[in-house]
């Protein structure tokens, strides 16, 4: 599965779109790691707990937007864009959104027909 | 001798706030030297893996071997004394300047992270640089000081 935020595979042709694919992850924050990274804070640098969800959560809407392009039968996603939102007080989404299409290798050949 | 013990040690309650501060600033001061020098040092080693914002490049299609996504993040929080003094600037407006060496770093160590998760690839097209804001409700993490940068792009591996 090609995951890419270009508006094309490298090397790749487009040969079936399979419209929009997306992926979402809304993960809460645990109260203890909160007053933690609160403390911390305090002394300036980086939050490391909250530098490790933020990748966690991300990853896993990609790894959800992946899953839907493959049932669809996509072998890559395109033009992929994030959006994040707080939802409610302690909760966070994040929102992958991208373009589920099939692509094929250019060795093919520009003329062939897909399918065949 | 006790009295004197004493004297010390209410000094030091009475301007406990103070010293508090004092005690951040150091903190602070020390933490982003030390995180500058490890920024430099690993820009340079990683100056190889070349970057675009653009986002189609043509390559020869024999060329390339593996296309992913690269992602990286980074949270940073400024230490309790630029928070006193971002309030204070917030009062009469102006360049928050204790704010902006964090802005600094935090972009410049998601693009770093992000070099590195690329790995062995040769180039970094489509980049994108991000500040969501997913740890913290706004206001108060507006209050907090602290910042979030996502850096996100394709990395492209070429054959040589």
């Amino acid at each position: 599965m090609f995951v890419t935020n270009m508006e094309s595979v490298p090397a790749m042709k487009i040969v079936k779109h399979h419209g929009m694919v997306t992926g979402s992850t809304v993960r809460a924050r645990n109260i203890f790691v909160d007053i933690g990274q609160w403390i911390k804070g305090l002394f300036g640098g980086e939050l490391k707990g909250y530098s490790r969800l933020l990748a966690d959560v991300r990853a896993q809407a990609v790894e959800r937007m992946a899953m839907q392009a493959g049932e669809l039968g996509a072998n890559a996603v395109i033009n992929v864009r994030f959006a994040t939102s707080t939802i409610s007080l302690g909760a966070a989404e994040i929102y992958a959104y991208g373009t589920a299409v099939e692509v094929r290798s250019e060795e093919y050949g520009a003329g062939e027909e897909y399918g065949e | 001798m006790e009295s004197s013990a004493l004297e010390v040690t209410a000094f030091f309650l009475d301007y406990a706030n103070l010293f508090l501060l004092l005690f951040f600033l150091l903190c602070g001061q020390i933490g982003e030297r030390r995180h500058y020098r490890s920024i430099l040092a690993r820009e340079k080693a990683l100056s190889r893996i070349s970057t675009t914002t653009l986002k189609n490049v043509n390559f020869p299609a024999e060329k390339v071997v593996d296309v992913r996504m690269v992602c990286g993040h980074v949270v940073l929080c400024a230490d309790g004394f630029r928070r006193v003094l971002a309030f204070f600037r917030g009062l009469f407006g102006g360049p928050v300047r204790s704010f902006e060496a964090m802005l600094d770093r935090a972009r410049r160590e998601a693009l770093l992270r992000m070099k590195e998760e690329a790995g062995e690839a040769s180039m970094i097209v489509s980049v994108r640089v991000e500040t969501p804001s997913v740890t913290g409700i706004d206001n108060t993490y507006r209050w907090w000081g602290g910042i979030e940068v996502v850096a996100y792009g394709t990395a492209v591996t070429l054959k040589d």
